[in-house]
């Protein structure tokens, strides 16, 4: 769990390096309706105030005026290092948050693809196979009909799966996404266990790699390469946010189903629209999952059955997820869920 | 009647026995036992090497066989806990012979126990990150702490009251067992040379180990349920859990005593010590624990049936009707109900139906801790096919090369170490003498009284004779 110790060498971490870049645009403190912005706007807006993101192949020197340990674990001695968090123009940490617009949401189906969010996880992030961190649920949610329900990570503010790690490998970040140190994780899987979403993956053996993935330098926020006998999961992508581009979900989702947005500002983006978070989500009745539960998600969802992609929702069925790396992956064993 | 030196010196004899004589027998079913052990070793080298890819498990039930072992045999470790700590602080006087076996299958169930957690992790090399990193607030610490206190404890407990067996085997054996023998008798005997003042402070030192082993013992077992009780499964989401498993604990403890109680009994015909007044009890204890357990799976079932919150349905259908109602019905008849039946019957009451009933509660335990593991896993938590699990070889192996382990851990010790506590029993002989010399007096008056309080009438029943004579 986020002591308060942490937030607060996050937010110091953040007024240095603030006064060190001030990159304040005026505007972004006035409350925006939704109006639609352009592209480049609305990641200056999501990007305002963070630093530029770690490149997958950064060498360790050059990160060390980047990058902040923050505090993690039982006591201070217990650090896991991971880049210093986004803030907003006055200096507050932002707060990573996804809405998923069912309605718009038809698992590819009619473009007769996989579900394009997933595929695209599995590309950027080398997810092993079987894993699908951001995985395409069929459902009967209510109101009759198939939905498609994009599921990463939810990115609970009250994890489950924090809360039983025995060795902290598992923790929030002050922007409030859950990470794993898989340099770290004992591979006990008590946090598969306690995670309600069904939202973690172990690798049972050892997982396919592709020799691109094989070079990189472990970073906690990318888990790239994977390793044996550890969890992984949606890692929420915040470095590449912060590095001003979208997770690739919300990149490729052909039908601008997936806003990302920052809480403490409350905008969020679907990579072509810019919208004031908490009204997007309340004006459409949104929900979390599992809401009973008092895990507080960070995830939304829209309601809704594909119908603004035109999709009959008596129809079930998509194509396959594909992990198009997996050949030049060598000496790999892959496994079903 | 046997004087008391002559009772003390063939008590001597018997418990030393095994380690004076030694049958082909013996290597045969340490051989046996050395091969179930190595294949697997052999699988677990397998698993070492590719991870546990090789096992059955996947995402979606994480956690199968070993988990269940693991339960199992820290389950079984309350043996000594429940035999001796409890009966000692309850001083019953018919404990003693079967003290020292309790303390021993408590000692190596925990061993084995804990390894089966290593067993069952994805990074073992990793283990010191529990103490690196570690994390009071997770349940997996508690029980690291839990399990390394109880090993703890229980060795003590288990040395304490030894030491002046130990002492007795180093005078008796000395020049009768080998250098490596001799050594451990006399290192570890600490120069006992039973004066009262040693006898006071070993005394003081039992009580006192006795007092803090029984919360140690509860404790563990509750913070092993607490590992699925602190998730949000349908089915381990329930405070019920940690009473599930102490009781559960006991239970299968008691049964393993009962049946090692036996095996020993017949190789090393040791009938005159562990006689059927123990088994009888024991067994009473195992009914009433069965009885128990009845209930605690009522209140369980029915309090979440009765409500059948958002994915009972499916907890209970595979638990009642489909894929566990087999192992369900065998645990809930033959592992709580027949038992009862078995103990409560006068003509099953024998050693023999005590055993039977003994080998069916450990056997329903088994199932129990595997269903509980696997159900609990298997509840869809979202809308996804309900995943399938079953152990292979590779896990079977390995379960089995614990149960293995154990018997040969036990094998091995009835050749060293004294199974009875024989300054314990000499005690309890004493006692009982002295007792039995008393009724005889107290007979012999009240057969000079006259027929009034002849012996059909208990002296309460026999009082208000006066009045209901005539």
């Amino acid at each position: 769990m986020p002591g308060p110790a942490s937030t607060t060498s996050g937010a110091d971490v953040t007024k240095r390096r603030h006064q060190a870049k001030p990159r304040a645009r005026g505007q972004a403190e006035t409350p925006v309706s939704i109006r639609p912005v352009s592209r480049r706007e609305a990641l200056k807006y999501i990007t305002m105030g963070a630093i530029g993101a770690v490149p997958l192949m950064a060498p360790g020197g050059v990160m060390d005026g980047l990058v902040a340990d923050v505090v993690r674990g039982p006591d201070a001695t217990d650090q896991i290092s991971v880049t210093a968090p986004a803030t907003t123009k006055s200096g507050r940490i932002r707060q990573w948050s996804m809405i998923i617009d069912l309605a718009k949401c038809d698992g590819c189906q009619s473009q007769g693809t996989p579900p394009q969010c997933t595929t695209a996880c599995i590309e950027g992030h080398f997810a092993p196979q079987p894993m699908e961190w951001i995985e395409v649920y069929e459902a009967d949610f209510g109101g009759g009909g198939t939905q498609f329900i994009p599921t990463p990570c939810q990115q609970c503010e009250n994890p489950p799966c924090v809360k039983v790690c025995p060795v902290g490998a598992t923790f929030s970040t002050p922007e409030g996404v859950v990470l794993i140190d898989q340099e770290r994780c004992i591979g006990c899987r008590i946090c598969m266990a306690a995670c309600p979403y069904d939202r973690r993956f172990f690798n049972w053996g050892d997982p396919p790699i592709p020799p691109e993935a094989a070079l990189a330098d472990y970073q906690v926020e990318q888990q790239v390469p994977a390793t044996r006998g550890t969890v992984m999961k949606c890692d929420f992508c915040p470095e590449m946010v912060r590095d001003g581009t979208l997770p690739f979900c919300v990149q490729a989702c052909p039908n601008d189903a997936i806003w990302y947005g920052d809480l403490e500002e409350d905008i969020a983006t679907n990579g072509r629209t810019i919208v004031k978070a908490s009204r997007l989500i309340s004006e459409n009745n949104g929900y979390r999952l599992k809401e009973h539960l008092g895990t507080q998600p960070r995830v939304h969802y829209l309601p809704g059955h594909g119908e603004d992609v035109g999709r009959d929702p008596g129809v079930e069925g998509r194509m396959p997820t594909d992990w198009p790396w997996i050949e030049r992956a060598e000496g790999a064993v892959s496994w079903t869920r | 009647m046997d004087t008391v030196t002559n009772w003390r010196e063939r008590l001597i004899s018997k418990t030393t026995r095994p380690t004076r004589v030694t049958t082909y027998k013996y290597w045969l079913w340490l051989g046996f036992l050395i091969l179930i052990t190595g294949n697997g070793a052999f699988q677990y080298w397998k698993q070492w090497q590719d991870g546990l890819y090789v096992t059955d498990m996947r995402d979606r039930i994480s956690w199968g066989l070993y988990i269940s072992m693991f339960i199992f045999f820290t389950g079984v470790s309350m043996a000594g806990t429940v035999i001796s700590a409890m009966l000692r602080a309850a001083n019953a006087q018919w404990r003693a012979s079967i003290t020292r076996v309790a303390e021993f299958i408590t000692a190596f169930a925990l061993m084995i126990g804990a390894g089966f957690i290593i067993v069952d992790m994805g990074r073992p090399e990793r283990i010191f990150n529990v103490y690196i990193h570690g994390r009071w607030q997770s349940p997996i610490m508690w029980d690291v702490m839990a399990i390394t206190t109880y090993l703890t404890a229980s060795l003590i407990y288990l040395y304490a009251p030894m030491i002046p067996d130990l002492a007795l085997y180093r005078d008796r054996l000395a020049g009768k067992v080998g250098a490596v023998r001799s050594f451990i008798y006399r290192t570890l005997a600490l120069d006992w040379k039973g004066s009262p003042t040693q006898f006071k402070l070993l005394g003081k030192a039992i009580t006192i180990m006795t007092l803090i082993i029984i919360p140690i013992a509860v404790s563990v077992h509750s913070v092993v349920s607490w590992i699925f009780g602190m998730t949000l499964r349908v089915g381990w989401n329930t405070a019920i859990f940690g009473i599930l498993f102490v009781a559960g604990a006991v239970f299968s403890g008691l049964a393993t005593l009962i049946i090692i109680m036996a095996v020993l009994r017949k190789t090393y015909h040791w009938e005159e010590y562990i006689t059927e007044r123990q088994f009888k009890y024991l067994g009473y204890m195992l009914a009433s624990l069965a009885l128990f357990m009845i209930y605690i799976n009522v209140s369980e079932y029915l309090t979440a049936g009765f409500k059948f919150e958002e994915g009972s349905e499916f907890a209970f259908r595979q638990l009642f009707l489909e894929e566990f109602s087999g192992m369900f019905s065998f645990y809930i008849i033959f592992g709580l109900v027949v038992p009862v039946a078995i103990v409560l019957i006068p003509k099953t009451r024998t050693i023999g139906g005590i055993v039977v009933a003994a080998v069916l509660v450990n056997l329903a335990m088994f199932i129990e801790r595997y269903f509980l593991v696997v159900t609990g896993l298997r509840v869809p938590l979202m809308p996804y096919e309900p995943a399938s699990y079953s152990p292979n070889f590779v896990e079977w192996s390995i379960a089995a090369s614990g149960v293995a382990m154990f018997c040969l851990l036990l094998t091995v010790t009835v050749k060293i170490f004294p199974m009875f506590a024989v300054w314990e029993m000499t005690e309890e002989h004493d006692a009982a003498m002295a007792l039995t010399q008393a009724e005889e007096t107290l007979m012999h008056e009240a057969a000079i009284a006259g027929p009034r309080l002849s012996t059909e009438v208990s002296p309460d029943s026999g009082r208000p004779a006066e009045g209901g004579a005539s």
